[in-house]
């Protein structure tokens, strides 16, 4: 069978199973890997239809929200077709009083925000990258500044149903917050980079929206007293929201902490953090510049994509490992610019996309060392198509066999994804 | 330690809902007897030269010691006991296992409530009571590094001086182990506010059902790859054991309330309940007890709760000192709005430590008004709290069987105490009868069968009324990708298990279960 049959088939046999198919444009690439057709199901039923017909004549699959984070990992080995959730967008039940929200995949993390935020609730995960899908958000395990008071989607998640591969239909966890009845596979597909199984529908607890929120910024100029700063806090009774760290390129730092509560009390505690603090700290209603944006996102849009990277460390070991990209970054004579969670061990730097590949893949390796010797990782999340190919993306991944077998039973013939994830994955 | 739970005519044994003291699963599907009597002296040769000398149990009287977890109701004597004391240990035995095709399940301290840590007859337990160090207590990284048969409440206790603490406090906490509450999910009155045991297990040393040590997750969050660590937490030691926490240490809050509100009714405390919540409030912890519970509570342990209460409602604030003073008031307003009658702050930790006990010692204190009595684990939306516990007390009217609640309301976790005389005849089998009704009342209003004991033994006959064929099918899957020999603690969990595909190079033979005419394979 030529190409063209095979394709024609294919595109015959999605239409019957889902009333929205088209031929992919350029726009549909993946990460440089051209797709041949774009189907968007309207259910839970029909993306399993389209699964089963991408089974029936061997599509390789690659889920999409709405695109915002596509190029992150690696380019996948083929993307026969772009599963599209964008048509599952409902928010299907806000339970104000149960404190849940029950979602499609497909529908903008900002409409669940207002449709909870009219009841004083909201959904405690940022939104680093803007026009986000719920979908989206869980495949790359997206956090911003909040994870420190409340974690991460792993944490928030509680219910999930998904389409195997081979067009299984299946629902673990479920509506109630506390729930031990079977395995977590929430927390398996976050992070999992549309690898295992296409998300269509997730239940979400909430909290309450704080009445009152304050932050407290205090410049820093080296490793060490970013480090210092984040222990302070940490180990003081503010219980903050969000413990910033924000390192220019330049060499400029600033340190910020958010407070969440009720006004008297954000009073009480933004006063404490700035006598605790020091020389420099300053209060403020509204939040610094770059809060919750990757420190790529302040680079020109033009130009080749600039490096994002992704590091983590247990607490103590941030002075080291801000210190040590700096030093790379340095030595390699490429700008680094820096920012993210102090209080969680996660930061998120940005190197220039004019930055030679050997350059980077130096800062990569060296920052690496660090991040491991304390008890963390570095990530290449995205950068140009020379970057990833000259660039361990992934880094060491230990129990990669388990991870392996796991894909094994649930996408036995790779095709969801194939080669965007970790190991090859 | 638990685990000795003496005959089974004591006094308040927390049953199952089966009437099956050996369930099924606990016999092996395969092989001869004598296959079987091989493959576990295979092992024993192996864990004698891997293990110190007292580090086996071999003895029937003192196998016996260990038939039972905290679930006396099913008792299965192992073939052999293990006590590892380190993960390399562990890894021996399990590799033995592995070769030899002998089942094997871990147990902590044994005070589970699901069955998940019951034996198989033809099989080794491992026992993880001799790996009680805590490693490191690191302060600046908010992590303690321990070993699985740690006791919860230690965790805290070395933490405490560095101004931290463990936050999953299970009623259990000062003998629970962690590898247990790891394995189960552990919850407790707390975490309503705080999260579950897979919200403060960040990392942990492996020992897959192969032998192998894998490490998953660490000191750092968001390590690479899938997120094994969020699945093996609460797998009910079907993943392979746990040899290692990495656990997140909390800050110790700067202040503390803790208030005992009496109510006339469960309708009212769990009027207030919502209110509380619905005024954007989250407290620590709010438990309910009703009338019969509190009879009982103050039986036990006389915890003086107030005279005449059909409901009492204790609630925990704690933050800053700033919010909590503020959160206090409207707590304390929304009570009186609700109708509560009375209202006692704890004024120091004797009072706090007095109304926790009247709760923590629930269960235990209803052994002073029932011989025997089910203990159940359902949630529900906590919305339906009022509806659902209207329909309990109707199922108690029509039986007969009365039923004592006891419940984490802030999340909907009711735990219904269904109380009968053993000696009675009917009597077991009418209590359970009531007490599946309650299971499907809380899967009817859209809740779990489960809210942090487990399905282990006991529930995992429910499990298809919660979730579907396929449901079930694609979670064992991840079973299949760790354990394709379906020998970490078999028979747990899932009604009926998954032939898992031929994994290449490693299985010549047909499966075992489709070999004993037990399966089909398709």
């Amino acid at each position: 069978m030529t190409t063209l049959t095979r394709l024609d088939a294919a595109r015959e046999a999605l239409r019957s199973a889902c009333g929205d198919v088209a031929d992919a444009t350029p726009a549909d690439a993946v990460d440089g890997v051209p797709a041949a057709l774009v189907a968007r199901p309207a259910s839970t039923a029909e993306t399993a239809e389209v699964l089963r017909a991408a089974a029936a004549h061997q599509l390789t699959v690659v889920p999409r929200g709405r695109g915002t984070k596509l190029t992150w990992g690696r380019p996948p080995e083929s993307a026969d077709l772009v599963l599209d959730t964008s048509r599952m967008s409902q928010v299907l039940d806000h339970a104000a009083g149960d404190l849940i929200v029950d979602t499609q995949a497909g529908a903008l993390l900002s409409d669940v925000q207002t449709t909870v935020g009219s009841a004083g609730q909201r959904l405690a995960l940022d939104e680093p990258v803007p026009g986000s899908s719920v979908g989206g958000m869980l495949a790359t395990n997206a956090s911003g500044p909040g994870r420190v008071a409340v974690g991460t989607a792993r944490d928030l998640l509680i219910g999930v149903t998904v389409v195997r591969a081979d067009g299984v239909v299946a629902k673990a966890g479920g509506r109630v917050v506390k729930n031990v009845a079977g395995y977590d596979l929430g927390k398996l597909v976050i992070g999992s980079f549309g690898t295992l199984v296409v998300v269509t529908e997730a239940v979400f607890r909430l909290h309450p929206e704080p009445t009152a929120r304050g932050f407290v910024t205090v410049p820093f100029g080296t490793a060490e007293e970013a480090s210092r700063l984040v222990q302070t806090v940490m180990n003081a009774q503010l219980v903050p929201a969000a413990v910033e760290v924000d390192w220019r390129a330049d060499g400029a730092g600033t340190f910020g902490v958010l407070l969440e509560g009720t006004p008297a009390g954000v009073e009480g505690r933004t006063a404490a953090a700035v006598r605790l603090l020091g020389t420099g700290a300053e209060a403020a209603g509204q939040p610094p510049h770059g809060w919750g944006v990757p420190p790529w996102d302040d680079d020109a849009p033009d130009g080749p994509r600039p490096t994002a990277l992704k590091l983590t460390c247990a607490l103590s070991g941030l002075g080291p490992v801000l210190g040590s990209l700096r030093r790379a970054a340095t030595g390699a004579g490429v700008p680094v610019a820096l920012r993210g969670s102090g209080g969680a061990g996660v930061q998120y730097a940005t190197l220039p996309g004019s930055a030679p590949v050997d350059a980077v893949a130096t800062v990569v390796t060296q920052a690496r060392a660090v991040c491991t010797e304390h008890g963390g990782s570095l990530v290449v999340l995205d950068g140009s198509p020379e970057t990833k190919a000259g660039v361990d993306t992934w880094g060491p991944v230990p129990a990669i066999d388990l991870m392996r077998r796991v894909k094994e039973q649930f996408d036995p013939e790779r095709r969801l994804a194939p080669g965007r994830f970790v190991g090859g994955i | 330690m638990s685990g000795t739970h003496g005959t089974e005519k004591t006094a308040g044994p927390v049953l199952g809902t089966s009437t099956d003291t050996v369930p099924p699963e606990a016999t092996s599907a395969t092989g001869t007897p004598g296959d079987k009597a091989d493959a576990i002296a295979a092992v024993t040769r192996v864990a004698r030269a891997a293990l110190p000398a007292n580090g086996l149990i071999t003895d029937p009287t003192e196998l016996r010691t260990y038939e039972c977890d905290g679930l006396a109701h099913y008792r299965v004597t192992p073939a052999l006991v293990v006590l590892p004391e380190t993960t390399e240990q562990v890894a021996a035995v399990v590799r033995a296992c592995a070769e030899h095709g002998v089942p094997f399940v871990a147990r902590g301290s044994g005070t589970g409530l699901s069955g998940g840590a019951l034996p198989r007859a033809d099989g080794i337990l491992v026992v993880t009571s001799r790996m009680r160090a805590i490693r490191e207590v690191r302060a600046a990284d908010q992590r303690a590094v321990v070993e699985p048969g740690v006791i919860n409440l230690d965790v805290t206790r070395a933490a405490t001086p560095e101004g931290y603490y463990y936050a999953p406090d299970p009623s259990s906490q000062q003998i629970c182990s962690v590898g247990g509450n790891l394995a189960e999910n552990s919850g407790g009155a707390h975490c309503l506010k705080y999260g579950f045991t897979s919200n403060h297990v960040l990392g942990t040393d492996l020992v897959t059902p192969q032998g192998d040590v894998v490490q998953l997750g660490g000191l750092a969050p968001d390590a690479p790859g899938y997120d094994l660590l969020g699945t093996v937490v609460g797998s009910e030691g079907t993943l392979g054991i746990a040899t290692t926490a990495i656990v997140r240490l909390v800050r110790l809050p700067e202040e503390v309330r803790t208030l005992l509100v009496g109510f006339r009714s469960t309708d009212d405390a769990g009027a207030a309940t919502s209110a509380i919540i619905s005024a954007g409030i989250v407290p620590a912890a709010i438990e309910m007890m009703d009338a019969l519970a509190i009879e009982a509570a103050e039986a036990a342990v006389h915890c003086n709760y107030p005279d005449g209460a059909g409901a009492v409602l204790v609630i925990e604030l704690d933050g800053a000192a700033v919010e909590v003073e503020h959160e206090y008031e409207q707590v304390e307003r929304l009570c009186r709005e609700h109708g509560s009658f009375e209202q006692r702050l704890a004024i120091d930790a004797a009072e706090r430590a007095l109304i926790w006990k009247g709760r923590k010692s629930a269960f235990a204190a209803v052994g002073r008004i029932s011989p025997d009595y089910i203990v159940q684990d359902g949630v529900i939306p906590r919305t339906a709290l009022p509806e659902v516990l209207r329909a309990i007390a109707d199922l108690s009217s029509s039986s007969g069987v009365r039923v004592a609640n006891v419940f984490h309301a802030g999340d909907g976790n009711l735990h219904p105490l269904v109380l009968f005389d053993g000696e009675k005849e009917g009597a077991g089998e009418a209590a359970e009868e009531v007490s599946g009704a309650i299971l499907d009342l809380c899967i009817s209003h859209g809740g779990s069968i489960t809210g942090e004991h487990g399905v282990g033994t006991d529930k995992a006959a429910y499990m298809p009324r919660m979730f579907t064929d396929e449901d079930l099918d694609t979670m064992q899957l991840v079973r299949c990708a760790f354990d394709p020999d379906n020998i970490s603690n078999p028979g747990k969990v899932f009604p009926t298990p998954r032939l898992c595909g031929e994994v290449p190079g490693k299985r010549k033979k047909p499966h075992p279960l489709v070999e004993a005419g037990l399966a089909d394979a398709f």
